[in-house]
């Protein structure tokens, strides 16, 4: 290092290196006591870290360290004290049907906390926080049901879904595309759409002609939907005549189902979801308030 | 300029290589064009074209203007090269204005989900990767640019290495940020944080990272000061390392060359983990180590006080870049990255508090006999707050790291905060202070108004202090609520519920956005005012710029 240069700082009473670069020189200050022993500490912290915990790749695996923790068995351990804490409740509901468990307050309590937990983090995103439903995703507070309300019927739509594919005893069945497949003309759907909307009391849009529309709903639509328009909860046809939309009352999206027809899905909870949670949640559907 | 015209001024073998290199590229691109197998695609390959047009007609200018021997030294000072400065510094500003604004757009849109429907360019998954690359690569990286291609000539007391090259590395890595950007619009991306940009763009960074390499260490090589001053030392950390963060996690196969597709060599937890050991050491190398140079040049420079200690920047230079390079695996814990591994990232990280607080503390104790100059220089306090903002993330990061606390703090926003207390308080700051210094220096002008620069350091400083605190108690409230069980075992709150709680904070946090960008505004309004004015200031020492220029 030169020294010719050095010259010592008037503030700090420290001196320079005797570089110089654009103007900027720098003071030969010692490193911080506080700095280095701290640094210092923090190396000691690690090794002694490494000691306890699995730490270096060595040849054949890696140092295991003293009580030869891993993060599987942590996180096993976890899930079984899970388990048992949620044991007396699971074991409760594993015992009683579906109709017992609604009649005993002690029971139906229990499965309302597990089927309420189980429905916030899985059915949630579709149906709502509330069971309130969106466009396309039934509201499950009410007492209409597209696949029925029976528990029963909450079950099976719960274990195999809807228009799920994968799963072998689905619910199945879907709205045909009328307009797109050429099945109704355009003035067709004009009167039928305009009919349907006459089931539950709504205004006539566009002139169209309702005893028209009441013969092609009859040759079309009844079979699935009723001849009332009532609906068939074996086809997943809904109700029509009560007020309850799933997608719209509006003649643009009913133009929009009878043109493209079609269904939602919902997945095939079975697998995913044990047994029993999946008893809780069907009790807890079943008695949100619309249930039969 | 009447040199220009001397007979003896023939072309160069680099403008003649570079040229014939560019014609290259340009038939090469056209053929990919003709081909793509995405219009996407294809309109990359455009771009591609008419940027190698355009440098092969900005060279025959260049050419045709430029004397025929350009001056190392003129009256015994060296002719510096201040032009590929200016351009990254005002690219810097630009693309930081860019990225922020962006960044406040995906704030708000967190807030009100609702907020632009149905443009799939606009959406969340497209605009995020916009504004951590402009901000990150874009803005952080033209002011990486600028400052070091200053610095390094200013404290080697030696003109630039090369003529064209310093001009190819700023605008060919501008024309990078340029295809990046679009890319991610367009919906093209590898789809790794931080290394969104296709094996194509990254092609073509190699190119021009060497180039700034060769730059930089030629003009090094050309110094004619004894020793090489510990700015420089940071930034050639930062350039070779990210060389090969960028070659490393990059290592991938493209489809075909008729496709922006391609897939990365690695799989699962391996490309996991080359993924976050690019990720940390991008953080490390490009927002620390380059920043610290940025620190270890403008804070003294401004302060006018040598810096506090020579054997602390050298301890900690090697303790740092020695180190850094291990933590990448905090990022992955409790994940299928076997425990040693993270056992290693999160001790290393825990090692890496002291070296990180070196260069805090050689920032701000360099300050010690120029405290005073706080109170009267708004620039030189926004230096001081980034050093305080970067001590104060360096001693967060480590903390995270622990796994019991990362635990807690994983996949929250108290991460977001985290890094933003980094990104905006000391990479941001210490940048516009740097930038509040240079563009006056470089254009030989005074600073339009100090008063707006206090505007802008508390608005900014405000939007701050919103925006991390905001992050840490939706962060802290969101990791508390996943983990909450009732007394029967079952989760407490559903992720929606989380989401619900958090609104308000978003909104906290977006305003706190907001006032940092109403501070880059000003801060452009008043280079636009200090560039406009009609008079030139003479800085003292400072020499003239080459007629050429």
């Amino acid at each position: 290092m030169s020294t010719h240069n050095i010259k010592v700082d008037d503030h700090t009473g420290t001196a320079t290196t005797g570089h110089e670069w654009d103007g900027i020189a720098e003071l030969n200050t010692p490193l911080p006591r506080w700095w280095l022993w701290t640094f210092y500490a923090c190396i000691l912290w690690a090794i002694g870290y490494w000691i306890v915990y699995p730490a270096w790749p060595i040849p054949g695996g890696f140092t295991k360290g003293m009580f030869g923790w891993s993060s599987r068995n942590e996180v096993a351990q976890n899930v079984a004290e899970l388990q048992q804490l949620r044991a007396p409740g699971v074991a409760k509901l594993q015992a009683a049907s579906v109709a017992d468990i609604e009649k005993n307050p002690e029971l139906l309590a229990i499965a309302r906390q597990h089927g309420g937990a189980a429905f916030a983090n899985n059915c949630a995103p579709c149906h709502g926080a509330g069971a309130q439903g969106a466009i396309g995703y039934p509201n499950l507070n009410d007492d209409d049901w597209l696949w029925g309300g029976k528990s029963a019927d909450i079950q099976q739509t719960i274990e195999h879904g809807i228009r799920w594919d994968a799963d072998k005893d689905t619910r199945s069945g879907a709205m045909p595309s009328f307009g797109k497949d050429g099945t109704l003309k355009a003035d067709e759907i004009k009167n039928v759409v305009q009919y349907v909307r006459s089931l539950s009391g709504l205004p006539n849009e566009g002139g169209a002609d309702l005893a028209k529309g009441k013969q092609i709903f009859a040759d079309n639509c009844a079979a699935c939907h009723g001849a009332e328009g009532k609906g068939t909860q074996e086809m997943g046809a809904p109700n029509l005549t009560d007020k309850i939309w799933l997608y719209g009352s509006d003649t643009a999206t009913i133009t929009n189902r009878v043109v493209n027809g079609g269904g939602g899905q919902m997945p095939a909870w079975t697998g995913r979801l044990d047994p029993v949670t999946i008893k809780a949640l069907t009790v807890y559907v079943h008695t949100l308030g619309g249930g039969k | 300029m009447a040199q220009a015209s001397l007979p003896a001024k023939s072309m160069r073998v680099g403008e003649m290589g570079l040229m014939a290199a560019m014609a290259g590229l340009a038939a090469f691109s056209l053929l990919v064009a003709s081909k793509a197998w995405t219009p996407e695609y294809g309109f990359h390959a455009w771009l591609f074209v008419i940027g190698s047009v355009a440098a092969i007609g900005a060279i025959f200018k260049y050419y045709s203007s430029r004397p025929a021997e350009t001056p190392q030294m003129i009256d015994g000072l060296p002719n510096y090269n201040y032009g590929p400065v200016k351009f990254s510094a005002l690219m810097g500003v630009f693309w930081g204005i860019a990225g922020f604004t962006v960044g406040l757009l995906v704030a708000l849109e967190l807030a009100f989900p609702e907020l632009i429907n149905g443009l799939p360019w606009t959406n969340f998954g497209r605009l995020r990767p916009l504004h951590t690359s402009a901000v990150i690569f874009a803005f952080g990286g033209n002011v990486l640019l600028a400052t070091s291609l200053y610095v390094v000539q200013r404290t080697s007391r030696a003109r630039l290495a090369g003529e064209l090259a310093p001009w190819f590395v700023v605008l060919g890595y501008n024309f990078f940020i340029l295809i990046a950007g679009t890319g991610y619009l367009l919906g093209i991306t590898r789809s790794h944080e931080y290394a969104e940009p296709e094996w194509y763009a990254i092609l073509w960074l190699v190119v021009v990272w060497v180039t700034y390499l060769l730059v930089f260490l030629g003009t090094l090589w050309k110094r004619a000061e004894p020793h090489i001053y510990v700015a420089n030392w940071f930034y050639l950390a930062f350039i070779v390392t990210i060389a090969m963060l960028v070659l490393g996690n990059n290592t991938e196969v493209p489809v075909s060359i008729y496709s922006s597709k391609s897939y990365p060599v690695w799989s699962g937890v391996q490309d996991a983990m080359i993924q976050w050991w690019y990720g940390h050491n991008a953080v490390g190398f490009f927002l620390t180590a380059g920043f610290l140079a940025i620190m270890y040049y403008f804070v003294p420079k401004r302060a006018d006080r040598p810096v506090y200690s020579y054997r602390l920047s050298i301890v900690h230079f090697w303790a740092l870049i020695f180190l850094y390079i291990w933590a990448g695996p905090h990022h992955l814990h409790y994940t299928a990255l076997p425990d040693w591994a993270q056992t290693l990232g999160m001790t290393f990280s825990i090692i890496l508090w002291m070296p990180s607080w070196g260069g805090m503390i050689n920032g701000l104790m360099t300050l010690s006999g120029a405290w005073d100059k706080l109170r009267t220089d708004p620039v030189l306090r926004m230096l001081v707050v980034s050093v305080a903002f970067y001590g104060m993330s360096t001693f967060e990061g480590p903390l995270m790291s622990v796994k019991a606390v990362n635990a807690l703090s994983h996949y929250t926003d108290w991460g977001i905060g985290h890094v933003h207390s980094g990104s905006l308080g000391w990479v941001g700051f210490v940048s516009f202070g740097a930038l509040y210094c240079l563009i006056p220096w470089v254009f030989n002008r005074k600073l339009y108004s100090l008063k707006l620069v206090d505007w802008h350091f508390w608005l900014a400083t405000i939007g701050i202090v919103f925006y991390i605190s905001a992050m840490w108690v939706a962060g802290i409230m969101q990791g508390l609520m996943w983990r909450a069980y009732t007394p029967e075992g079952f989760l407490q709150y559903s992720f929606v519920e989380t989401v619900e709680a958090m609104h308000p904070m978003y909104v906290i946090r977006a305003l706190g956005g907001g006032l940092f960008v109403l501070g880059s505004l000003i801060m452009a309004y008043n280079f636009y005012k200090t560039l406009t004015a009609s008079q030139t200031e003479e800085v003292a020492g400072r020499p003239a710029l080459a007629p050429a220029e």
